[in-house]
């Protein structure tokens, strides 16, 4: 059974809420964090671990709509093995698309670097789904703020 | 006259509307009615020739508008079969209504000759685990204020014969401690049509007032203050196919006469004196400030559609919808219906989940398809909690629905189920 072309659940999205990747929580980690999105209740806890300025591992559970269980794997499959920099270089871009309220224009350059994440495009013009898009995304970021600054204090 | 539901739905411009380039299939009336063309003239008839404000000027169009607003008032109390029509008091919508009557209660705690209406410690407010927030939240902040204890009275089990409230315990959760019981008519998550007159016989008997929030009843059945027997009952305009921002609160005069204000300001005042006010009769005693004319006149004129319609018809053409909807919707694969699954005692608004999908994904993608329904917890909450589930999607219907809709909505939650899988 397929969905309209210009459907937010592209295939892209329904595969990854179907078979999510990096899914179940890592056992060696150097921060924890869980996120909720009161709207559909949706719910995230995510483990970093960081080696040599890189997101080393990372690994998720969560509970919720496909959007925000599709939009965390697909954002674990980009960050992990990435420099923490370019992480957080495409948590902004991504960012970006989702408050563009349906009007980004995405360049070949974006769907290089955002790769799968180029389908929730379709959820930019749903203010109320937006948050659930953002939802692994944002606490990837609060986990690796939250590692750096364990590093610190250390 | 049978009910002609093509020709009701010509009353309706928005149901010619298409959405994603099909035609629009709105089952979310009991969040937010449509509006029939008769009312939307009547706002710009309104505006358009006798705006003016009310009660303050002399001249032809204040006496026009005074006359409109008034007349309204008439119209809203012979619907519910009002004894007077200064038992009808306009509020904004029904959370103002049902705030109003708790705030009055707290502050007859400092009102000279409103001692009979004081609550305090010891004093019990019962409400029912399948409230609305407006009419949960008002009563759990007047108990915080006063002092008083909060008790409800629980939703039973949850199968197919449930959704409703544990009869048995009415006699022991109502008790002589207890000053207020505030219910629900109908309830907007689940459906479920609440037992109103054992509720009022019991509060009757240990001698507390009655507050009925009719914000899901009034718009799908006839709804009669005098029979139901409360003290008190709140309904909303924009559920029963008027505007926003107009809604009504009916309490019993000699009551409303004894309560003191909730909001100050004019049109609520007798005489105004820098050491002291004295208030205005019921009901401007409840209606500080401009009130909402336009809205108001609009909401009169909702109500006349529906008692052209006829309530009974409407209350019969909904029920038969229920029936319809509800094995069709048992049958879908994975589909738990969330709330009575037998259209007895049950009012025409479905709630469901459907296995290994989010209601928000389920209403995102029947939207694509044109049908509108509500996801969420229908700021009921503790419904869900009950339920043991995080939301539901719900479709509800109205005056407009045909079972063409229904069909459609089927279709729709069968593929939903199909894309999901
Ligand atoms: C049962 C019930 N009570 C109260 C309300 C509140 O109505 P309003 O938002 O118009 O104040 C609603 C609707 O949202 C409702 O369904």
């Amino acid at each position: 059974m397929s969905v309209p072309m210009d459907s937010i659940y592209q295939q892209i999205i329904l595969d990854h809420y179907k078979n999510p990747h990096h899914h179940g929580l890592i056992e060696e980690f150097d921060a924890e964090v869980h996120h909720v999105n009161p709207t559909c209740g949706d719910e995230v806890t995510l483990r970093v671990r960081l080696a040599d300025g890189a997101i080393a591992d990372l690994g998720w559970d969560g509970d919720g709509c496909s959007i925000s269980q599709a939009s965390t794997s697909v954002m674990a499959d980009l960050v992990v093995g990435k420099p923490v920099a370019e992480a957080m270089a495409l948590q902004e871009r991504f960012l970006e698309l989702m408050q563009s309220q349906g009007n980004a224009e995405l360049t070949e350059g974006d769907e290089d670097v955002l790769e799968d994440a180029v389908a929730f495009e379709g959820v930019s013009k749903y203010p109320a789904r937006v948050k659930c898009a953002l939802l692994g995304w944002m606490a990837m970021k609060s986990a690796v703020v939250e590692s750096d600054r364990q590093e610190e204090t250390a | 006259m049978p009910f002609d539901v093509e020709a009701v739905r010509k009353d309706f411009p928005i149901l010619a509307r298409e959405v994603h380039g099909v035609p629009l299939v709105y089952l979310d009336s009991a969040n937010t009615s449509q509006k029939p063309q008769v009312v939307l003239d009547t706002l710009t008839d309104f505006y358009a020739n006798h705006n003016a404000n009310v009660a303050r000027a002399v001249h032809t169009l204040g006496s026009e508008a005074t006359n409109a607003f008034e007349a309204a008032r008439g119209k809203l109390a012979a619907f519910v079969n009002a004894p007077d029509r200064n038992e009808i008091v306009f509020t904004k919508n029904s959370s103002e209504a049902l705030n109003l009557v708790a705030y009055a209660l707290s502050n007859a705690a400092t009102t000279i000759g409103a001692e009979r209406f004081r609550i305090g410690p010891g004093d019990e407010i019962v409400v029912t685990e399948m409230e609305h927030h407006s009419n949960l939240v008002p009563w759990q902040l007047l108990c915080q204020r006063t002092g008083a204890t909060f008790r409800w009275l629980r939703i039973g089990d949850t199968g197919p014969d449930g959704g409703r409230l544990v009869e048995d315990e009415i006699d022991t959760v109502i008790t002589e401690r207890t000053r207020v019981v505030a219910f629900v008519h109908q309830s907007n998550a689940l459906g479920t049509i609440n037992p109103v007159s054992r509720l009022v016989a019991r509060a009757r008997a240990v001698g507390a007032l009655t507050v009925v929030d009719a914000s899901q009843s009034a718009p799908h059945l006839p709804l009669d203050v005098q029979a139901l027997g409360a003290d008190f009952v709140a309904f909303t305009g924009h559920k029963m196919y008027g505007p926003t921002g107009v809604g009504v609160l009916w309490g019993r005069y000699d009551l409303l006469a004894g309560l003191p204000p909730f909001l100050g300001g004019g049109e609520m005042i007798e005489t105004v004196d820098m050491t002291g006010t004295t208030f205005a009769a019921p009901p401007h005693r409840f209606e500080a400030g401009t009130p909402m004319i336009a809205q108001a006149v609009g909401l009169g004129a909702a109500v006349d559609y529906l008692s052209a319609l006829g309530m009974e018809n409407v209350a019969a053409h909904e029920h038969a919808l229920l029936e319809y909807a509800l094995p069709r919707l048992a049958e879908v694969e994975g589909l738990r219906i969330i709330g009575p699954a037998t259209a007895v005692d049950r009012g025409a608004t479905i709630s469901f989940t459907l296995a290994g999908v989010h209601p928000h994904d389920v209403a995102q993608l029947l939207d694509e398809g044109g049908i509108a329904v509500r996801a969420g917890h229908h700021c009921a909450r503790p419904v869900c909690v009950r339920y043991g589930i995080p939301a539901t999607t719900r479709a509800s219907f109205g005056v407009y629905t045909t079972t063409e809709e229904i069909d459609a909505l089927v279709a729709g939650v069968r593929r939903v189920g199909e894309v999901f899988r």
